[in-house]
């Protein structure tokens, strides 16, 4: 084991024990093995910034079953004709070749009391340190009528991907004034400004190529992420074309049938002609299958995302149950580090810095119009903990609302950047 | 934070609290401002018939916002300040001429700053004797107080822990990039320390205007500001 300059200065002490006995954090074996599931905002940073800062000390796995890495974050300008699909993709070849062991395959199980996790391919990988990443999967019966099964004819769009380019070629062939309905999600889920921003792009296609159409959205909600700011836009930009119907007036209250093409909300039925569904959430499935969860998500301690129900078991981003962070890819990719920090010191010995956590979500309303929300966290014994935050306001200059989406741009390349290297 | 930041500056907090009084009453000399703003005008003109320079003319500068003149072309940086939404008023002022590169990282204005906080205000008074309504600057601002802003040179000498600085950095290295790009998120690698350290302080302080950057730095104590400028000013 190499022990690098840094390293002593930094620990002393635990630098000292790590090279006197290795095979204490190693479990018996050689490298200690951390092993990442789930490649996105929080598992291709964590698995990155682990190798990076660990200079081999660790070895790394990521276990992924996509070749490419399509961004849920900006998908909607791709819906909204601003962005390219091809500008939403990423390869995994990067995170390869800076020294992380990418295996494309599905984790179909994890045994906790033998440290494996099990692979759809056969065999199965042993870990050290598991770090679960998996993103959301959809509640079952949360939306009448609507199953995995009908995603093709009502697609969720909430995975980045096909399941975008499908919503965006339904959207492109609508009739002339035709209908587009939206089933917004409950609370929590992932992206909480994304339904809107996605109305607002589907909007800002739209206007363009199908003036008459209208967007009708039933939300079983009342109030919403950035509300004031995208009824502002709406109504700045779109007016008359979106009818947002919220649990006041029955929002909540709704089913699909998509053989038919219809969306009955409050007893009144409606046929459509594109038609999204965006279902309660819930962890992704192999958080479920590790049996770290609680309920619908997976409750984790707060200073190094570590599970409640094992302390060498990690999850990360949405599926998590942390506190105050909003599930986006910006708090997942912060929690990364934060856990990926604990679990090189857990492994080597490595200085552990205090829990900092932090999140901006940038939402288009229309070209060069761009707003934004933000906060601050820290790790306290129940949660991660707001400190402090921010939002645009209403009636922003233009060149503001253009400089913040251009922003958000920077922030786009910055982030990809950080996760892939 | 901010009983942090007193309990390490008993005399800057004293002349604090004397200046503020002071200025309250009256806001700097405008004769004597006119022969400090000579050191100016090689670049800047104002009054009658004043045109833009090799900087722009500053007639009219209070209550305008950052790169506002619409026939001078601006820094990146300046621009960008302005989007942001800075103001110029007597505190954005004064912390500008008291060290541009605080207020304004990559400015064109290569002037190394007034710091004594007299002349400071005295070229205020004599700028504002240009505003069309001079009487509504700056008595109409609640935040025209002469403040110190000048940094401690302790803060300024605090050697930072790099490592500290590249775990701290990974939060910054979500919008801000590591291989310096600045395509509408500014670059913030290889500055120089002092740089670094006073632009931070500036968002601290919230004499710059951006509000995620007002927040990051809001949660940053003195050595970590220093910690990041460390990492930083080597990061290639």
């Amino acid at each position: 084991m190499k022990l690098n300059r840094r390293l002593f200065i930094g620990t002393g002490a635990a630098a000292t024990a790590t090279l006197a006995a290795p095979t204490v954090f190693a479990a018996g074996h050689g490298k200690p093995r951390v092993v990442v599931v789930g490649g996105g905002a929080g598992g291709a940073t964590a698995a990155r910034y682990i190798a990076k800062d660990s200079k081999g000390e660790i070895d790394v796995m990521l276990i992924e079953p996509s070749r490419m890495y399509y961004t849920c974050f900006f998908s909607n300008l791709y819906i909204g004709g601003v962005k390219e699909i091809d500008d939403l993709g990423h390869s995994y070849g990067t995170l390869a070749a800076s020294g992380v062991n990418v295996v494309h395959d599905w984790a179909v199980g994890v045994d906790r009391d033998a440290k494996t996790v099990a692979l759809a391919g056969g065999g199965s990988v042993p870990y050290d340190k598991l770090i679960l990443s998996p993103g959301i999967d959809f509640v079952d019966g949360a939306v009448e009528g609507w199953d995995l099964s009908a995603q093709n004819a009502m697609p969720h769009a909430y995975k980045g991907g096909s399941q975008t380019e499908l919503l965006k070629a339904k959207i492109a062939a609508m009739p002339e004034g035709g209908i587009f309905a939206m089933v917004a999600p409950p609370n929590p889920f992932r992206c909480p400004p994304g339904p809107y921003e996605r109305v607002s792009m589907v909007a800002h296609y739209l206007k363009a190529n199908n003036p008459t159409a209208k967007i009708i959205v039933a939300d079983p909600k009342d109030k919403f992420s950035k509300m004031a700011l995208f009824q502002e836009g709406w109504g700045a930009h779109y007016n008359g074309m979106i009818d947002w119907i919220g649990s006041d007036f029955g929002g909540g209250n709704v089913s699909v049938d998509p053989n038919a093409m219809t969306v009955t909300i409050d007893g009144e039925v409606t046929k459509v002609d594109a038609c999204n569904v965006i279902p309660a959430m819930k962890a992704g499935r192999i958080a479920e299958l590790a049996g770290v969860t609680d309920g619908n998500w997976a409750p984790v301690n707060a200073v190094d995302m570590s599970t409640k129900a094992d302390a060498d078991v990690y999850v990360l981003g949405d599926a998590s149950e942390q506190g105050d962070m909003p599930k986006s890819g910006f708090s997942a990719n912060s929690q990364a580090k934060v856990c990926a920090n604990a679990v090189r010191g857990a492994l080597t010995g490595s200085k552990v810095f205090p829990a900092k956590f932090s999140n901006t979500c940038w939402s288009l309303l229309d070209t060069d119009d761009g707003v934004k929300v933000g906060a601050t966290y820290e790790a306290t014994d129940e949660k991660i903990a707001k400190v402090d935050g921010f939002i645009s306001a209403t009636g922003e200059s233009a060149e503001l609302r253009k400089a913040t989406y251009e922003e958000s741009e920077g922030w786009y390349a910055g982030i990809t950047a950080d996760m892939f290297g | 934070m901010k009983g942090r930041l007193f309990r390490s500056l008993p005399a800057a907090l004293v002349a604090f609290l004397a200046a503020s009084a002071v200025w309250a009453e009256e806001i700097g000399d405008a004769e004597a401002g006119a022969q400090v703003f000579k050191k100016c005008t090689g670049c800047h003109q104002v009054g009658k018939d004043a045109v833009d320079k090799v900087g722009p003319h500053l007639n009219g500068i209070f209550g305008r916002a950052a790169a506002a003149h619409a026939d001078y072309r601006y820094s990146d940086s300046m621009v960008r300040a302005g989007n942001d939404g800075m103001i110029w008023t007597a505190e954005t002022l004064d912390a500008y001429l008291e060290n541009p590169r605080a207020l304004v990282s990559k400015t064109r204005m290569s002037f190394r700053g007034l710091k004594d906080p007299a002349d400071r205000a005295n070229i205020l008074a004599y700028l504002r004797s240009f505003s069309d309504n001079p009487s509504d600057f700056p008595e109409a601002e609640p935040t025209a107080l002469a403040t110190d802003h000048d940094i401690d040179p302790a803060i300024l000498a605090l050697e930072g822990d790099p490592e500290y600085g590249e775990y701290l950095a990974s939060e910054c290295l979500t919008c801000h990039r590591s291989d310096g790009t600045s395509d509408g998120i500014p670059s913030i690698t290889l500055w120089p320390t002092g740089d670094f350290v006073v632009a931070m302080h500036a968002y601290k302080r919230k004499l710059r205007p951006h509000p995620v950057m007002q927040m990051m730095a809001g949660r940053l104590n003195d050595e970590e500001i220093a910690a990041l400028a460390a990492y930083f000013k080597d990061l290639e």
